[in-house]
């Protein structure tokens, strides 16, 4: 498929708009559906459809593997950090209230973190699952 | 009543995928198809307003799962063995028979959709709704609930995907093609 001009040309246009949609799924997700998960599948599949079109190793060259091992580390680090965080200041794990000066700014920060967590760890993980097979075919 | 209308023509559309898979036996045809019903099942997720859900369907259902199925089949082999045709279907047949019509039995005690007498209504639903933005300023209840209300589950998904990832890595990811072609060397070093 590396050498199909059409589909290329496409795939570039169009990896630039699901990775800006990924970031709104991510960011809006408070308002609208979606949510960390989603984003991060949206997100890897930007990254997997580069990597259908112009090959593994260019895709390998964007996101190295152990940039993927720290991202889906760091991710699960914030959520359960931001819990230990909560109890640091006073409250229950994981209960974002005290982390504002207001109830409801400190849940909304709470949310927002945690769900980055989430996006995190979804697009390295489902990027280190598809690497992994996709890498076992070559030669 | 337009509701109705198309549930069951996607509900229709979805029988007729699943057959159709049954009685497949082109692997890259099957996963096409695998994608197709996530499709559906996603639409049919809409239109019972189930947008996050519907929305979590065609990503990973449809997307990643689609992919990652194909790229399994790229490692194995693309043709496929006869199903063999001496099998009797009838010990099966009887079996699904049974357990479907007490699926549908089980299906008559179930509340209609929506009804707001039902349980899943009654419990923690009302507190959600009526709470949620005053408690969180979140105005989609399905992310307040997810993220703080459930917190902790959300926190377990997301140890279970690490764990996947670490799984993957474990078992065929990682450093395998460098220890091969090291293994490689030697052996054209002893020749």
């Amino acid at each position: 498929m590396t050498n199909n001009l059409i589909l290329r040309v496409v795939s570039k246009s169009l990896i630039p708009l699901i990775i800006v949609f990924a970031l709104y799924v991510q960011f809006h997700g408070d308002y609208g559906p979606g949510g960390g998960f989603q984003a991060g599948v949206i997100m890897s599949a930007a990254i997997i459809l580069y990597a259908l079109v112009f090959g593994l190793d260019a895709a390998e060259q964007v996101i190295p593997s152990t940039i993927l091992r720290i991202l889906a580390s760091l991710g699960v680090l914030i959520y359960a950090g931001v819990g230990v965080v909560t109890l640091f200041l006073g409250g229950n794990y994981l209960d974002y209230s005290v982390l504002g000066e207001t109830r409801v700014a400190g849940q909304h920060l709470g949310i927002l973190l945690v769900e980055l967590g989430v996006g995190m760890t979804v697009f390295s993980v489902m990027l280190i699952i598809f690497f992994a097979f996709a890498g076992r075919g070559r030669p | 009543m337009i509701d109705i209308f198309i549930t069951v023509i996607l509900l229709a559309f979805l029988a007729i995928t699943a057959v159709s898979i049954v009685r497949m036996t082109n692997l890259f045809a099957i996963i096409m198809l695998f994608g197709i019903f996530s499709f559906l099942s996603a639409a049919i997720f809409v239109v019972m307003d189930a947008v996050d859900v519907a929305f979590t369907e065609a990503a990973v259902g449809a997307g990643i799962s689609t992919v990652l199925m194909l790229a399994t089949i790229a490692l194995t082999r693309d043709h496929h063995e006869k199903a063999s045709t001496s099998h009797r279907p009838w010990l099966p047949l009887a079996v699904v028979i049974v357990t479907g019509a007490a699926l549908v039995y089980g299906t008559l005690d179930i509340p209609w959709f929506g009804d707001p007498e039902a349980p899943a209504q009654m419990h923690v639903a009302p507190y959600y709704i009526e709470r949620s933005v005053p408690e969180t300023g979140v105005p989609n209840v399905v992310t307040a609930v997810l993220a703080s209300y459930r917190g902790f589950d959300t926190l377990g998904e997301v140890i279970v995907v690490f764990t996947a990832g670490i799984a993957v890595m474990l078992l065929i990811g990682g450093r395998r093609r460098k220890s091969n072609a090291r293994s490689n060397e030697g052996e054209e070093d002893d020749k």
